[in-house]
């Protein structure tokens, strides 16, 4: 995909990026939510994204792509319909992560920040993503699939490839793609705060141990 | 025995505990209401005397963080609430804002009001999708029922609450990389002072809190004083989320007094996996020394914890039993910390590579005993030698575990390999799956 592959920015969408910049007292302060914009509408960083942002908060090109890419949730290709990030950190692979990891690698037959032919599912080692009482974690779009396995994993990504996907564990009722959740995290709000469950049994755990105990 | 103590999760098993409705329904906002009513010094007052700490790490107490801004400067003040959770281990955070956001949106409100600030954000790490939808319809359900916005409460104060996702960068949850980050740079440390209650966000008057610290604010108003400092020991008073993982049968979020030891979380909550002995554990995330078997009745407070060679930090209890190679966990963490050093200072930057490499080279058998002195003398190298704190907690694992597991790195040599089974450790191991 090469940048002439997109056209120019819809009048919506640089309103979009107004309304985003003007949450800050200061503009540049809306340079990490107007990246997760463009991703939501490109896949990745674009350089036409690159150019719209630095033009926007009158700055270099070389400002914008320095604060990219000091970040690795900024994509400098695209990523699938469905970024799978496998946690490696401690331990998580101590718990199965490595396993896990290696399992659907061989699977899809690709590695670490690769994407699959077909362009649906990407592949990243993450590290620790806050929900170690739920090891081994894999996150999909950045939503939680709790108490993974290999197999449960490798099941995933085929039911992803065939556009369905199942449920996150703590997350809404249906998957979203990349680009849409990369949409939320520039703080368009997509209306799903309210599905899915509170907390998960590991988060209860000490308060039902309390209740039971009165 | 110590009880469990449950103030923030008490409603996380509900439905809709995160939707306004269910956090009203146990008296939500009330305390934003109360603190409104009061003077802004008292409030700072109030929780300077509580005795609350920091929950982020460093245990800095938190009201006298609030008295150090300036007032009656005629500049904007800045609340930051630090949202990052990345340190690994840490998994505090993210279920308390799936579960229950609003009580953090009305922590800031009175925060914001005591310190004078105008303005909120809330810095989010950017890859819990889920996380920052709860927290934005909070924030959108409270500007709605006018907890935020102008004239609050018709009290006359004003605030605005941003929410900021961030794009995955563990150093951005060190305070001031977090402020240039939110400025827009790249997350990198600055020098200190000038501190950020003197100079922080846009060089403005700012205070940099956890998400927990904040939001143990309004049981505290609402509670009072000796409520909460009936909970804890001398000096680390109240409540506190203990977060449990690792080869335990029960691993999860247990809310109790500070001071709680480890050994009475395990009896709580149905010990180490069974067939299995506690090896190694981390008191408070892979950047505080490990400790072993001889330290389960450690009190977990942060003087406690602190006296017996550790630090409480996030109190992010991660337990490894006998089935797990010290090595590769040490050498697991130092890839994270290679990985995410912000590039800044040589002695870190190029010191936590180095760590790599020579673990690499232990864990493959190809080290010797001299081996270990050198790696020793690197850390001691990075360690107090480098900008922030980050190379201190990557040389920590290192340190910790040849001061306990000095002959399993020698063994790895001896035995031209790492001697464990990494299938025994998995939680799928009997399995077969
Ligand atoms: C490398 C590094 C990472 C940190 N990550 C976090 C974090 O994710 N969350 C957090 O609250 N504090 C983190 N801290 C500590 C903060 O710098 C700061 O002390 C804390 O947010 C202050 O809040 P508190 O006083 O309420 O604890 C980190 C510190 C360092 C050195
Ligand atoms: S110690 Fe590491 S993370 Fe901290 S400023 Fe230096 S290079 Fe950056
Ligand atoms: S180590 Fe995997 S989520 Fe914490």
């Amino acid at each position: 995909m090469s940048d002439k592959d997109f056209i120019s920015f819809s009048q919506e969408q640089i309103a979009t990026m107004d309304k985003i910049i003007a949450r800050y007292p200061r503009s540049r302060s809306a340079i990490m939510p107007l990246l997760h914009y463009v991703q939501s509408l490109d896949g990745y960083v674009t350089p036409r994204g690159i150019e719209k942002i630095a033009e926007k908060l009158e700055l270099a090109t070389a400002e914008v792509t320095a604060v990219s890419t000091f970040y690795t949730q900024y994509l400098t290709k695209p990523a699938g319909d469905y970024h799978v990030g496998v946690c490696v950190n401690t331990l998580c692979a101590v718990m199965g992560g490595d396993a896990i990891y290696e399992s659907v690698s061989e699977h899809l037959g690709i590695g670490n920040h690769e994407v699959t032919k077909d362009g649906k599912v990407s592949l990243e080692r993450i590290e620790c993503n806050a929900a170690c009482d739920y090891a081994p974690v894999v996150m999909v779009n950045w939503e939680f699939y709790d108490n993974q396995t290999p197999r449960s994993v490798n099941d995933l990504v085929d039911a992803a490839r065939a556009g369905n996907p199942p449920a996150p564990t703590r997350g809404p009722n249906k998957l979203r793609t990349w680009r849409e959740n990369s949409a939320v995290l520039a703080g368009l709000n997509d209306g799903l705060a309210n599905e899915g469950i509170s907390a998960g049994e590991a988060s209860l755990r000490g308060l039902k141990i309390a209740k039971d105990k009165k | 025995m110590t009880k469990l103590s449950p103030v923030l999760s008490a409603n996380w098993d509900e439905k809709d505990s995160f939707t306004i409705e269910g956090y009203k329904r146990h008296g939500g906002y009330k305390a934003a209401a109360t603190a409104l009513g009061m003077e802004p010094d008292a409030v700072i007052q109030m929780i300077k005397d509580s005795g609350l700490r920091g929950r982020g790490g460093a245990g800095f107490p938190t009201g006298s963080k609030w008295g150090f801004i300036p007032q009656g400067d005629n500049k904007d003040h800045y609340l930051v609430v630090n949202a990052d959770e990345s340190e690994p281990g840490t998994c505090k955070d993210m279920p308390l804002l799936l579960a229950n956001p609003h009580v953090l949106v009305e922590g800031i409100i009175i925060a914001s009001y005591a310190i004078r600030a105008n303005h909120a954000f809330i810095y989010l790490r950017g890859e819990v999708v889920h996380v920052y939808r709860r927290l934005l319809q909070a924030i959108e359900d409270a500007y709605a029922a006018g907890h935020l916005g102008k004239n609050i409460g018709g009290k006359g104060f004003d605030l605005e609450l941003t929410l900021h996702a961030g794009a995955g960068a563990y150093i951005c949850g060190e305070e001031t990389a977090l402020l240039d980050s939110l400025e827009g740079f790249r997350g990198q440390p600055r020098l200190r002072p000038p501190f950020p209650a003197i100079a922080g966000l846009y060089a403005k008057p700012t205070v940099v809190n956890n998400v927990e610290s904040i939001a143990s604010v309004p049981a505290i108003i609402n509670n009072g004083l000796e409520w909460f400092q009936a909970m804890g020991t001398e000096k680390s008073k109240g409540f506190t989320l203990y977060s449990l993982s690792g080869h335990v049968e029960n691993p999860g979020q247990f809310e109790a007094p500070l001071g709680i030891t480890l050994r009475e979380i395990l009896e709580l909550s149905g010990g180490i996996r069974k067939g299995h002995q506690l090896k190694f554990w981390t008191p408070g995330g892979s950047s505080t020394p490990i400790f072993t078997a001889e330290h389960l009745d450690v009190p977990l407070d942060y003087e406690g914890v602190s006296a017996a060679g550790s630090m409480l930090g996030t109190k992010a209890l991660q337990i490894f039993d006998e089935t797990t190679c010290v090595v590769r966990a040490a050498l697991r963490w130092s890839e994270f910390y290679k990985h995410e050093s912000c590039g800044k200072c040589t002695p870190c930057r190029e010191g936590t590579w180095w760590l790599v490499q020579m673990l690499h080279d232990l864990e493959a058998g190809k080290g010797t005993e001299a081996d270990l002195e050198k790696l020793l003398d690197l850390c001691d190298n990075i360690a107090g030698r480098s900008f922030c704190a980050l190379a201190d907690g990557a040389v920590a694992p290192i340190i910790s575990s040849l001061k306990y597991f000095r002959d399993e790195y020698l063994e790895h040599q001896r035995n031209g390999g790492c001697p464990f089974d990494p299938v025994a450790s998995t939680n799928f191991a009997a399995v077969n799956s």
